[in-house]
């Protein structure tokens, strides 16, 4: 089997979608051929298979965009919009949230909104403040929409795939830092459903929960400690909202000792949520209090060691971990 | 322009007539107690929403505010679901839990009534988008207001439209007012028509009292639409005869301007073109009577109606958690 990139997972999953039902289509800004198929290559060489209606490149307009793709939804089309940047989102944050998320429910089920929106971010490329955050807490907040974040090329692949069957609106986040990452091509047709977390590494002494980019980091920390006869069992969420509360309970049950994980900020993120539930539904089984990782509270900066330190890091995760099992 | 013709003309009057014998019964209720929610009366708008779904056909999809009662009675969703979804009734269109300013009903062609200023605009390109990509041959109205068109996605959805030539029609139903702002406090441009000119796009501004204004103009932005020559942004001017809201404060309003708006009143004017057309009192009267009939039974099929089960704020969240 072939290796790819995780930008042409997600390529192929479109791919894929798009010659098999005619009603996916992309829109976002400079996604078709004449632009250079997009700006992070994501949608290259489809223009040339599927036209340029299936591949609308649009003016710089976020409310347009998502309200188009919301209208051609209710038209029984399925839509991917881009996003060109995650921190743009503010721009068409009324179309998601009180259109994209609430017409089913409005509609008494009448007009589900099934879209796509990929979107990109990272921190770590030095793109400063405006262009690195991690919003998903933003969107795990509203009910009606899935957020979705592959960590590894073949997840990018089989999440996607779902992601454009869902008969609801999916967030699509796509990690600057993870779009050159390997794996095998899992092949045609492969789909991850949404709602499914993947136990990336089994352990015995903790539950360290996470999605994305840092899933990485946390399998690399997982295999140090390991040397130091600390088992730690990596969760990769792969879907944030709504997550897989089972299987994340299941592990905390357990290990009896849970640390969440994101680059997102820390208050009031995704991990608060997660900690608060485990809190009461794990109590019994925990030896100790829930910990929590995320991003400094502070805008991004540019400065590539202040970015670095910004980022939750390894030594950080380590130092928790050690707290947690009473080992440091 | 040529005439209306007399089938069309009726048409549009009993359109006209449903939709301010709805209006009406609306405030006749909202005055007697008998229900308590947000209305947004059309009272003086009537004739503007009746012309354009008059210029529609059914299969095409129509996009409309809280105040869209017009385009939602004059679409034609049947009575009973209409005033069953106003009263939260489990028997309406959306099962109550969309409400006034959320009424759907696809099977109607009403998509979205969204009571968020604007946002309708840049979805009805979707719908739009939609017909264009598969060739369905379906044109999409999307009504809204004159404060509207101050709306960033207002703008977006215009440049977007015109650029890829969608089967859309813009209506503006200028009836002076956001809220508690007059036109003049809060648009410089002296008509909301010659904005498209700044997209390229077709704009029209028409006497939203005249039916022999209203419709022709609406019509040809139709046809014009399907035929894949594009968007059109028609302007109407109307006047809101009553405050924002049914109970809301009026006094920001002139006194004297009421008065000299109310000389413009489509209903009055509507019935001499009728009469004009040959058509007797009695015919106009027995549509009338008709529709106050069917409105009186499906108002009370929606008043005897049951309330939602409450496990439905459970249901229709997503899908695939249900
Ligand atoms: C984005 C947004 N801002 C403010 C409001 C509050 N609001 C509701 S209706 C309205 C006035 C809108 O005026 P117009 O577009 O002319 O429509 P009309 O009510 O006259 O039909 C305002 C400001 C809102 N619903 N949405």
């Amino acid at each position: 089997m072939a290796e790819i990139t995780m930008t042409q997972a997600l390529n192929l999953a479109i791919d894929e979608a798009m010659a098999e039902d005619d009603g996916v289509f992309c829109l976002g800004e400079d996604v078709s051929a004449k632009q250079g198929g997009g700006v992070f290559k994501v949608t290259a060489g489809l223009t040339e298979k599927y036209g340029e209606h299936r591949v609308r490149a649009t003016p710089i307009s976020e409310t347009a965009i998502v309200g188009a793709a919301v209208g051609a939804a209710l038209a029984g089309q399925r839509p991917i919009a881009e996003i060109m940047l995650m921190n743009f989102v503010g721009v068409c944050m009324d179309q998601i949230v009180n259109h994209a998320a609430k017409l089913r429910f409005m509609s008494g089920g009448q007009t589900p909104c099934p879209i796509v929106i990929r979107t990109t971010t990272g921190v770590g490329v030095g793109f400063g403040g405006q262009h690195s955050d991690m919003l998903e807490a933003w969107f795990a907040h509203v009910a009606g929409i899935h957020v979705v974040t592959p960590s590894n090329a073949a997840d990018a692949r089989g999440l996607m795939r779902s992601a454009i069957d869902a008969n609801d609106p999916v967030i699509f986040i796509e990690n600057i830092l993870c779009y050159g990452l390997k794996a095998e091509d899992p092949g045609k047709g492969y789909r991850v459903p949404l709602g499914k977390a993947a136990v990336a590494k089994e352990g015995s002494d903790i539950s360290l929960i996470t999605y994305g980019r840092t899933v990485l980091d946390a399998l690399e920390v997982a295999g140090e400690l390991e040397k130091e006869g600390i088992s730690v069992e990596v969760i990769d969420l792969r879907t944030i909202a709504p997550y897989d509360e089972e299987t994340v309970l299941a592990s905390v049950n357990k290990t009896g000792r849970a640390l969440t994980l994101h680059e997102a900020v820390r208050p009031f993120g995704t991990g608060a949520e997660i900690a608060a539930n485990i809190q009461e539904k794990c109590w019994d089984k925990l030896k100790g209090p829930v910990r929590r990782i995320g991003g400094t509270f502070s805008a991004v900066p540019f400065a590539s060691h202040l970015e670095q330190a910004w980022i939750p890091t390894k030594e950080e995760i380590v130092g928790q971990i050690k707290a947690s099992v009473g080992k440091d | 322009m040529a005439e209306i013709d007399r089938d069309k003309l009726l048409d549009i009057y009993t359109r006209t007539m449903k939709v301010n014998r709805t209006d009406e019964k609306f405030r006749e209720l909202l005055m007697q107690g008998k229900v308590a929610v947000m209305y947004y009366c059309v009272r003086g708008q009537e004739l503007v929403s009746a012309a354009a779904m008059a210029a529609l056909e059914p299969q095409d999809y129509v996009v409309c505010t809280y105040r869209g009662q017009g385009e939602q009675t004059a679409k034609g969703i049947p009575m009973e679901k209409w005033w069953g979804e106003c009263l939260g009734k489990a028997t309406g269109t959306c099962k109550g839990k969309g409400g006034t300013m959320h009424i759907t009903d696809p099977d109607t062609g009403i998509m979205v009534t969204t009571g968020v200023v604007g946002s309708g605009i840049p979805i009805a390109n979707g719908l739009a988008m939609a017909s264009q990509n598969n060739g369905d041959g379906r044109v999409t109205l999307v009504s809204f207001g004159d404060g509207a068109a101050n709306i960033g996605g207002f703008h977006e959805a215009m440049n977007m439209a015109q650029l890829y030539k969608l089967p859309v029609v813009f209506l503006c139903q200028n009836n002076r007012y956001g809220e508690h702002t007059a036109y003049a406090d809060h648009t410089d441009s002296p008509t909301i028509a010659e904005r498209a000119a700044g997209y390229g796009m077709k704009g029209v501004r028409v006497d939203g009292n005249d039916v022999n204004a209203v419709y022709p103009a609406v019509k040809e932005a139709v046809d014009r639409a399907r035929a894949g020559e594009g968007p059109t942004l028609v302007e109407a001017m109307c006047y809101r005869m009553m405050g924002h809201f049914f109970g809301s404060d009026f006094s920001y309003m002139p006194p004297e301007h009421i008065e000299e708006m109310k000389k413009e009143d489509p209903l009055p004017k509507l019935r001499k073109v009728m009469l004009e057309r040959q058509f007797t009192e009695e015919e106009l009267d027995k549509i009338v009577a008709d529709i106050d009939a069917e409105i009186d039974a499906a108002v009370q099929h929606a008043l005897d109606a049951p309330l939602p089960d409450t496990d439905e704020i459970y249901k229709d969240v997503l899908e695939e958690v249900n």
